[in-house]
């Protein structure tokens, strides 16, 4: 069975680490601060202006002047801090966070990812995608193997106009995790009771498959 | 006005000079942080044919929305707009043009105008077609685009706190573009929720020094949200 939006979220939240500083992109990715390991201390970067992003408060504690880069309210946790959004993504282009997660609409075998515009579609702008993906070296790209159609979206060469060229090593979809290097994508784990076949039939980019693929543990 | 007091006591005397075609930087992350009745008196003015820089376009009937709404604004230099459906429909029909520009990209030219700086080198955008046209280069194996630095006429900052000298204090994410925006006008207008007396602020506090502020005006906010998410009380 593929994997539900929070079953994807769970298992990149095992890619955390305790001390990671980490931003989480709209979408999938927000939903992977729910499944932080107990005991682990993990600070949420907001790029609007917040290290230490906590959850959603209650009604009486709403408050306006601190929302996420999603534009939700939220809370900010003890030892966090507010600052611009030139800080914001100084710390973003400078290296300093130390996991990514973002969604995609494609990726390619040359690490480059797609996410922010449909031409004659969709044209809302990128937001801070293009410097994430080009700032970041640890990055996760969750998205969807194939579209409802079946066709795959991890391609040879993205269609639709880049985010950042050649800047994605890990992506996470609802079949597979999936490592890029050397021009193709590489099977690391398939989802719970996913063929390896049924991956292969959905991958339109060159796929090594290795002679022993796991199953995701959750 | 006297020496440093910069207090200003009538909308009209906070936007004096603002004249059409005028390039201004508006503060705010959507709805937060806007400098909102500065804006609400641009509607009032009348003003046309302006280039906006801001990071959203405020949505339909709040924010800059509400300048789009009446055609004032001809260029808007953006990272964010999905929020609004007339912008989306002046950029379709050509009415307005966008240059839509990643989010860091975008404050860090803010940032570099006001210091001074021209342009910088920066991996964003590098092989997409934000770069196109741009002139790019590697630096140590790594590629980069050469991106120009922005200043303004006018720039249009919300802050929490400012003396009468225009020392300012933000508050929590409602600082977002505004720092950066207050050292890029030629003229820099601060909408504050708390004028103060100088001393009163702890100079070790102040994020914005007031050499930086021409106008302060004292207003109250209405502080829209744009997504309210609650969780249950316990």
């Amino acid at each position: 069975m593929a994997l539900s939006r929070e079953q994807l979220a769970q298992r990149v939240a095992k890619e955390m680490q305790d001390g990671f500083y980490v931003n989480l992109g709209i979408g999938i990715p927000t939903l992977v601060a729910n499944y932080i390991p107990e005991g682990m201390q993990v600070m949420l970067q907001s790029e609007n202006g917040l290290l230490g992003m906590g959850e959603f408060p209650t009604e009486d504690a709403i408050d306006a002047d601190l929302i996420n880069a999603g534009k939700q309210t939220v809370t900010a946790v003890a030892g966090a801090s507010f600052f611009s959004s030139a800080e914001s993504f100084a710390m973003i282009r400078g290296g300093h966070v130390d996991l990514t997660v973002l969604g995609a609409f494609e990726v390619d075998v040359n690490g480059s990812i797609a996410s922010w515009m449909i031409p004659g579609k969709l044209i809302k702008g990128m937001g801070g995608a293009m410097d994430l993906v080009a700032g970041a070296d640890n990055i996760i790209v969750t998205m969807m193997h194939a579209d409802k159609h079946g066709n795959s979206k991890l391609l040879p060469l993205c269609e639709l106009p880049l985010t950042g060229y050649g800047c994605i090593k890990r992506v996470m979809t609802d079949l597979a995790f999936i490592e890029i290097k050397d021009g193709a994508f590489h099977l690391l784990e398939r989802a719970p009771g996913v063929s390896v076949e049924e991956i292969i039939a959905k991958t339109a980019g060159k796929l090594i498959v290795p002679e022993h693929v796991p199953e995701m543990v959750f | 006005m006297a020496g440093f007091n910069k207090v200003v006591h009538s909308y009209d005397e906070a936007l004096a000079g603002l004249t059409d075609n005028m390039t201004l930087m508006v503060g705010g992350f959507g709805l937060c942080g806007i400098p909102e009745g500065l804006i609400n008196h641009m509607v009032k003015l009348g003003v046309t044919g302006l280039t906006a820089i801001s990071n959203n376009a405020g949505v339909d009937d709040f924010g800059l929305g509400l300048l789009l709404k009446q055609r004032q604004i001809s260029t808007m230099i953006a990272s964010y707009v999905g929020e609004n459906a007339t912008f989306e429909q002046q950029m379709l029909s050509g009415e307005l043009n966008v240059v839509l520009t990643p989010q860091g990209t975008l404050a860090e030219k803010i940032r570099a105008g006001g210091a001074g700086i021209p342009a910088f080198f920066t991996a964003t955008g590098y092989g997409t077609p934000i770069a196109d046209g741009k002139e790019t280069r590697e630096i140590k194996g790594r590629h980069y685009v050469l991106e120009e630095s922005l200043t303004a006429d006018f720039a249009l900052v919300r802050a929490w706190k400012a003396d009468t000298m225009g020392n300012l204090v933000f508050r929590k994410t409602a600082a977002n573009f505004n720092p950066m925006m207050a050292t890029a006008g030629k003229i820099t207008v601060v909408e504050a929720e708390e004028i103060v007396q100088p001393g009163e602020l702890d100079p070790n506090h102040i994020h914005t020094p007031g050499i930086y502020v021409d106008r302060v005006i004292q207003a109250s906010f209405e502080k829209r949200i744009e997504q309210r998410t609650v969780k249950a009380a316990k």
